[in-house]
């Protein structure tokens, strides 16, 4: 049974062979592009969840995942690694990003119908999904860095698919290059970790002694004084997740990507890119918690929880739809990295999974509504929804009260987990900005409910909005289904009846190692209070008294705050106007540089060049060396005729001399050329006869 | 007993009245009279060393029927050969059958 | 000098009479006769070489087959006409020389060779030639029969009368 885990590393290859199929041959033909794209995606997903329900049958693989590996470019001593793993905390991933791409594919055939570059957008997903998986699946930080480029790429892409719109382009560019920032860190951090340990396979990285040995090890830095090197390392390697899971300060990006068709908004900005991130501070949390008491846990957390709360201030004043659920997302990570900075591992897992559907949930259906309403994205223009696009507007419902945290749905219990074990351990600050963001959370839902779905249409397009296709309601139903019920893998034990029902199986199949939260009911109360608060006060401002067309945002009145949310706290512009300024004066600069300097340089000498060859070509080209070429020529003139006098009469005569004597010798031998075998053998018996003479009588 | 060789010696006799026989006659037929005596010489030794020298081995007799073997093939392929230029050329004359000469 | 030599040399004798009778006879039929007196007796020598089985293998291939296809082959091709053809061609005297070169050579050779003789041991009877031929020499064996058969396909095609 444990042998089905060799087919861990096909899962990856099935959409590299789509991408490659596709982009070589058959982006002519859409329909096959398209469905090609599907079934490799089905089949990997097939194959994961063979991957997944194995490992869920197998004891013990935490202490001992699977790991399948090949050596190769054996460079010296060390030989590079590449390899699979399969540990529980893989086998949940397995379990989450094939359905989810699989969903969203199914979704974008729909979706995407019509545009002109379909082909191409299923190559990209496929390219991204071959990224998404092969990340998940790999057994060192190097092979998890070359697939997190991969997304990187295909995340640019994508972004830009629609590069027409000057928009869709910078907000491309801005992501990769907020990530590269991020990854030039998460570079360095794998570098120094090399450095230091001398290999980057996990189950070498992670172990006990290399833990020790990098906890101990310390590095005196220039202002940050003396720092252990475990610390170092991972605030690196987190680097990488602040700019791919778009924490403050590299949280710019995700907003500007919605500029992207919407399935690919669901899939990698919701769903997998960035929670690829948080797996990766997952996948090193005992580094990051190697030194007790150490910094980079406090660093982690801090980001976390600031971002949090941070992005759902900005989220509670935006009016495109798709925008609030960017910043939730980066909001919801925010969640996730402080859980995990704060050492629930289990806990910031589970909010991993069960957010990733919930929120795919989300923007599928944004992408209903956008398309239902003709391809209107500001709320302010929606409204009545409800009674139009009925499977959207329940299967919304579901993704929203999933975010919100009402129980019984998925995100109540995963949100709940991470406030709870914030409580326990003493981290009331971060427990209560857990709970304000909580409180927003569902607020700046309600408000999108409210403003989306109820209430009578405030546009042309919201009243003539329809239901979307089979291929877009379907998945809807799908996730929601997930956001209803996943939550109840992580019921906590020492909850009533229910938990002891199931039992968490969440916690024991992927950390059983660590301590299970304990159920604190004050914090389960206030935090349903705070969200049924929130969707109140949401009903309270967006649906008591629905807005009309053209009525402004009450929100408005609160004047400055407003503006301050609305503007994103001006960050973008911040950095506008410092780096990205910066770097253009430094270009003109060097431009400026390299046109004075440089150009007059090479213009001089050209120019001393042409003066030389023009005096070369008048003083000593003509008279001299002409004089010279013409008295050689004339010499050999005289030599070639004497020579040739000698060739008529000497070398021909040789010539037909030895024509002559050939032609006489000719004559005499042909005469042994009789034609008649009985001479050749009479011939041959000659010489048979004297060899045997020498032989017998000579020697 | 008989020396081995005298076998030799007259197994070299018959050889040469056989390549006699190839190099100095005008009729095919006789020509090919001439190999056959050849090859007949041939087995003589065969047998006569077989005997002589390594008595329980058998290879030269087996050698030997194989030999007769060839040379009755090389007879019936000969012959063939000798009545196909018969009746092309109405001839057995080797003297007059020169189409190699040059 | 013992039975066996005397009978040697008879034998002997008759042999090179034929063999020179063959070489020298105008009528080639008679010539062909001489050859069949040669080959009967090489039969003889045969026997004297405890080889028994070669000896008739040589009477019922050489003479019952060999000699007779050369008979049919020299009836078909007779002059009807009867010229009166040479027996010998140009070259005769050189040929003569070799001949005679090449058994003086020889001769030489094996009368000055010294045979290290092994020691006698039974002599092959046939049952033990018939085991050897479909034991050790069994790929030998199929290869002559392959070549018979070969040789009978073409002779039997070269010689066809031709087709009108």
């Amino acid at each position: 049974m444990e042998s089905l885990f060799k087919l861990t590393w096909l899962i990856p290859v099935f959409p590299l062979l789509a991408f490659g199929a596709i982009v070589l041959y058959v982006r002519r033909w859409k329909r096959v592009a398209s469905w090609l794209a599907v079934a490799a995606i089905a089949v990997s997903f097939v194959l994961s969840q063979i991957v997944f329900w194995v490992a869920v049958g197998t004891p013990h693989l935490g202490e001992h995942p699977f790991e399948e590996l090949v050596r190769w470019l054996p460079t010296g001593h060390s030989a590079f690694e590449m390899g699979v793993m399969v540990d529980p905390l893989t086998a949940v991933m397995l379990f989450m990003v094939p359905l989810l791409c699989t969903l969203i594919f199914i979704y974008a055939l729909g979706y995407m119908e019509g545009d002109p570059r379909y082909a191409r957008f299923f190559a990209y997903v496929s390219l991204f999904a071959t990224g998404m998986l092969g990340l998940v699946v790999a057994n060192n930080l190097l092979m998890l860095f070359i697939f997190w480029e991969i997304m990187g790429l295909c995340s640019y892409l994508l972004i830009g698919f629609w590069f027409e719109k000057p928009s869709a382009m910078r907000a491309g560019l801005k992501a990769f290059l907020t990530t590269r920032v991020g990854d030039a860190f998460f570079l360095l951090g794998l570098l120094y970790l090399y450095s230091q340990t001398g290999t980057l396979a996990f189950r070498e990285v992670l172990s006990e002694e290399t833990l020790q040995h990098l906890a101990n090890l310390s590095v005196t830095l220039p202002v940050f004084g003396t720092v252990p090197v475990a610390t170092v390392i991972a605030l690196l390697i987190f680097g990488g997740t602040v700019g791919k899971s778009a924490q403050f300060p590299l949280h710019v990006w995700l907003p500007d990507a919605m500029e992207g068709p919407t399935p690919v908004s669901a899939l990698i900005h919701a769903a997998t890119m960035v929670s690829a991130g948080v797996y990766l501070v997952v996948r090193m949390f005992p580094l990051f918690h190697a030194v007790p008491h150490g910094t980079a846990p406090e660093v982690v957390a801090t980001i976390g929880a600031f971002t949090a709360l941070f992005a759902c201030t900005i989220a509670v004043a935006q009016n495109d739809i798709k925008r609030v659920l960017a910043y939730s997302t980066i909001s919801q990570l925010g969640y996730m990295i402080m859980a995990l900075g704060l050492g629930a591992y289990v806990a910031g897992a589970f909010h991993l999974i069960t957010h990733a559907f919930f929120k795919a949930l989300l923007f599928l259906g944004s992408g209903s509504v956008i398309v239902g309403a003709h391809h209107e994205q500001d709320m302010m223009e929606m409204g009545g929804l409800r009674g139009r696009m009925k499977i959207t507007f329940w299967t919304y419902i579901a993704g929203t009260l999933a975010l919100a945290g009402i129980p019984p749905f998925a995100g109540f219990w995963s949100k709940d987990e991470i406030l709870a074990d914030a409580f326990n351990h003493g981290h009331y600050l971060a427990w209560a900005v857990g709970s304000l963001a909580a409180f927003l959370t569902a607020f700046y839902m309600g408000r999108q409910i409210f403003l989306v779905f109820f209430g009578h249409p405030r546009s042309h397009h919201a009243e003539h909005a329809k239901e979307s296709p089979r291929t877009m309601t379907y998945p809807l139903l799908v996730l929601a289904a997930f956001a209803a019920l996943l939550g109840f893998v992580g019921v906590p034990e020492d909850f009533p009846i229910l938990g002891h029902l199931l039992g968490n199986p969440f916690h024991r199949f992927v950390g059983h190692e660590y301590a299970a939260t304990p159920v604190n009911p004050l914090v389960m109360g206030l935090s349903i209070l705070l969200a049924c608060a929130g969707l109140g006060v949401g009903y309270l401002i967006y649906g008591r008294k629905p807005l009309e067309e053209g009525q402004p945002d009450p929100l408005t009145r609160l004047g400055v705050v407003y503006v301050v949310l609305k503007n994103k706290y001006g960050i973008d512009e911040l950095y506008q106007a410092t780096f990205v300024w910066l770097t253009i004066r430094l270009a003109d600069l060097f431009a400026l540089f390299d046109r004075e300097v440089i150009d007059r340089i090479v213009n001089a000498v050209a120019r001393g060049t042409a003066i030389v060859s023009d005096g070369l070509f008048r003083f000593v080209d003509a008279p001299v060396i002409d004089g010279l070429v013409n008295l050689v020529g004339r010499a050999g003139a005289w030599l070639a005729d004497l020579w040739g006098r000698f060739d008529l009469r000497v070398v021909d005569g040789i010539v037909n001399g030895v024509g002559a004597a050939a032609q006489t010798f000719g004559r005499w031998f042909r005469q042994v050329q009789t034609g008649r075998v009985q001479n050749y053998i009479l011939l041959a018996s000659v010489n048979v006869v004297v060899i045997l003479a020498i032989m017998y009588l000579v020697l | 007993m008989i020396p081995l060789t005298w076998y030799l010696v007259l197994s070299a006799v018959l050889f040469c009245i056989g390549l006699y026989g190839v190099l100095a006659r005008r009729n095919a037929i006789a020509i090919l009279m001439g190999a056959e005596l050849m090859l007949n010489s041939a087995n003589i030794n065969l047998a006569a060393f077989e005997r002589y020298l390594a008595a329980g081995s058998l290879a030269g007799q087996v050698f030997v029927i194989f030999n007769v073997a060839v040379a009755a093939a090389e007879a019936a392929v000969g012959l063939a050969l000798i009545l196909a230029i018969y009746r092309s050329r109405d001839t057995v004359s080797v003297e007059e059958v020169d189409l190699l000469k040059g | 000098m013992s039975l066996t030599q005397a009978v040697f040399i008879l034998l002997g004798a008759m042999a090179v009479l034929g063999a020179l009778g063959m070489v020298t006879l105008r009528n080639l039929f008679h010539s062909a006769l001489a050859m069949i007196l040669a080959l009967f007796s090489i039969a003889g020598v045969y026997v004297l070489l405890e080889a028994e089985f070669l000896a008739v293998v040589q009477v019922l291939v050489c003479v019952g087959a060999i000699a007779m296809l050369i008979l049919f082959g020299i009836m078909l091709t007779r002059d009807i006409v009867g010229r009166a053809t040479p027996v010998r061609n140009r070259q005769w005297p050189l040929a003569l020389a070799v001949s005679a070169g090449l058994l003086a050579v020889l001769a030489i050779g094996l009368v000055r060779a010294v045979w290290t003789q092994a020691a006698g041991a039974a002599p092959a009877g046939v049952a033990d030639l018939g085991l050897a031929l479909v034991g050790p020499y069994a790929l030998p064996f199929e290869v002559a029969s392959v070549l018979l058969l070969v040789a009978m396909v073409g002779a039997l095609i070269i010689a066809r009368e031709a087709r009108e």
